[in-house]
């Protein structure tokens, strides 16, 4: 059938949203549904609102390990794209994701080191999720810091500075990952190694206490954001002309975009292509308005990483995939018959 | 008021703008004029607090430009830069609205209204639902003065001043002239406009004073007719011209050949 001869159908913003929030409510039911034990749709539906329906090997099965991991999933997903989304925003790079200027490898390298020290001992009064939490987010931090520092220029990150800085951060993260996993006895290694790879099979509900609330403050107010990042991107003299605080936006922003890397890093390691492909699809489709931007970002982050993470449990049951490589291996295909269709779209000139 | 105090500034131990002490006035047509590197565009940047004074003070209400709040000044000045990137895909009408983030909240459609005008008085309003990036240079010049437009649209607490770097750089001539009448009638509302400009026949056609800068320093000032003429031109920019008197009383310098 010829294309012209299909309605037009315009997706509208809200039409993206309606549709991407179906796909993770599907996707949710989908995650606690399935798995070694096949518990029936209506069942969840029903289990979710009243535990006590259900019987008590479906209610642990779902409220002690599904619940937690497909919130998990849902919540690392949106919030890898929506620190991708505000990355790309700040920089103005398109190319911008949250490994690009070293975040993700320095809280990897944190969060594994502090793996590695404690094993899954709390240290005093902490307990080891909320130590690795912070672990990450210092890596974080510290890295974004040391890479911004080096590109500046006059006060301005370079481009190209910038790319190679983050490679060079990157590339010193994964050498001291692999030192970590070479010097770890057998049973971190294996910790270690998945965690790299990517993956929620850690994610229980003290992870999610610690992450959701941070994840979640710091989405909402780069939402706030919005309509200054819009003005970002005609330039930083022009959006101080329009009288936005350039020099407070850029480090708020990415400050957030940190914390939602980091932490997600340190529920579920290292995922990659979702900070990048995410809000890259929406934009060529919606156009570059961060009011909508950001949260359909976050929003088809949860749903992907949330289909993600079940596949990545279904596909070689017994055992799973890291989520990382689902991610890659459906995500990158993917996006590149994405790009053949819509390379002439005017945000890729 | 907008005015400068003994004005300067220096990058890397080079003084870009030095000693510049003068009053805009609003409801005028201010020109600035001058060879390439005599600071004009310094002074624009300046006067729009882009870049900080590193001597002396721009004064806006007699109260310090860095005095002001960010939100508050952006509503009583715009500044039309010279390049124009932006290489995210905007509609026309989207980047005119960014110009209003700190303009006074409206109601949606009075915010469209404001934003459609703004883009007509550009003569730009054919391209309201084109893709930024798609535009050609003159066409972006002209959604970017829209843009500037919208941002000190509605009246405020004081005078507001319009910025332009060379506003007619990317402009046919029907549109260099249009541009600088649409100058002409924001000054006649009040507004105070000062642009850079290269051509000085289009000082001597449209502007009620001119500031002529050579060397990073304030060379003349005043009133076009009296201060534009051979001498000058000779002087600030090593040319042989001529003047001609039209019978209605306009005046134009000819560049001689030799």
């Amino acid at each position: 059938m010829p294309a012209a001869m299909i309605p037009a159908f315009r997706l509208t913003p809200l039409r993206c949203g309606l549709l991407l929030a179906a796909v993770a409510v599907a996707a949710f039911v989908w995650a606690l549904a399935s798995g070694p034990l096949t518990i029936p749709a209506s069942h969840v539906l029903a289990g979710l609102f009243r535990p006590d329906a259900l019987d008590p090997t479906e209610r642990t099965v779902i409220h002690a390990l599904r619940l937690p991991r497909a919130l998990a999933a849902m919540l690392v997903g949106g919030g890898l794209a929506i620190a991708g989304c505000s990355f790309q925003a700040v920089l103005r790079n398109p190319l911008a994701d949250p490994s690009f200027i070293g975040v993700s490898g320095g809280a990897a390298v944190a969060a594994a080191a502090c793996l590695a020290l404690l094993g899954s001992q709390a240290a005093g009064p902490l307990p080891a999720q909320a130590l690795i939490g912070l672990a990450a987010l210092l890596g974080g931090l510290a890295s974004a810091a040391l890479v911004l520092g080096i590109a500046r220029v006059d006060g301005d990150p370079q481009p190209v500075t910038l790319l190679l800085a983050g490679l060079a951060v990157n590339a010193f993260a994964a050498g001291l990952l692999g030192l970590i996993a070479y010097a770890a006895n057998d049973p971190t290694l294996r910790a270690i190694t998945l965690w790299l790879f990517g993956s929620l099979g850690r994610a229980g509900w003290a992870e999610l206490a610690i992450a959701a609330p941070l994840i979640i403050a710091a989405a909402l107010q780069l939402w706030r954001d919005a309509p200054a990042l819009n003005a970002l991107l005609l330039g930083e003299a022009e959006a101080a002309h329009i009288g936005v605080d350039v020099a407070a936006l850029k480090r708020r922003a990415i400050a957030l975009g940190v914390v939602c890397t980091a932490l997600a890093v340190a529920v579920a390691g290292v995922i990659g292509f979702i900070g990048l492909m995410v809000p890259h699809m929406l934009r060529m489709r919606l156009g570059p308005d961060h009011r909508a931007l950001l949260p359909l970002s976050f929003l088809g982050g949860a749903a992907l990483l949330g289909c993600a993470d079940t596949v990545a449990r279904l596909a070689l049951q017994p055992t799973e995939v890291p989520v990382g490589i689902v991610c890659a291996l459906l995500g990158a295909p993917f996006f590149l018959a994405l790009l053949l269709r819509w390379r002439r779209s005017p945000d890729l000139a | 008021m907008l005015e400068t105090c003994d004005l300067g500034h220096a990058r890397h131990g080079h003084d870009l703008l030095a000693a510049v002490s003068q009053r805009f006035a609003p409801g005028r047509l201010h020109a600035v004029i001058g060879p390439n590197g005599a600071g004009k565009s310094t002074l624009l940047r300046l006067l729009a607090r882009e870049w900080p004074a590193t001597h002396g003070q721009v004064r806006l209400d007699k109260r310090p430009l860095t005095d002001w709040p960010a939100a508050e000044l952006a509503r009583r000045r715009a500044l039309l830069p010279q390049q124009h990137g932006l290489a995210f895909a905007f509609s026309a009408t989207e980047v005119v609205a960014l110009g209003r983030l700190h303009a006074r909240r409206r109601t949606p459609p009075a915010e469209r209204a404001i934003v459609a005008a703004a883009l007509d008085s550009a003569g730009a309003a054919h391209l309201a639902a084109r893709r930024y990036p798609e535009l050609s240079g003159g066409e972006r010049a002209r959604v970017q003065l829209a843009r500037v437009l919208a941002q000190i649209w509605d009246e405020a607490e004081g005078p507001r001043y319009l910025l332009l770097d060379e506003p007619t750089a990317h402009l046919d001539l029907t549109f260099q002239h249009a541009c600088l009448r649409l100058a002409r009638a924001w000054a006649a509302r009040g507004v105070g406009v000062i642009a850079v400009l290269h051509d000085p026949n289009l000082v001597l056609a449209y502007a009620d004073e001119v500031s002529v800068l050579r060397g990073g320093r304030l060379f003349a000032h005043g009133e076009p007719r009296t201060i534009l003429d051979p001498a000058l031109m000779r002087e600030v920019y090593g040319l042989a011209t001529q003047r001609i008197d039209g019978s209605d009383g306009q005046r134009w310098l000819a560049v001689a050949r030799d």
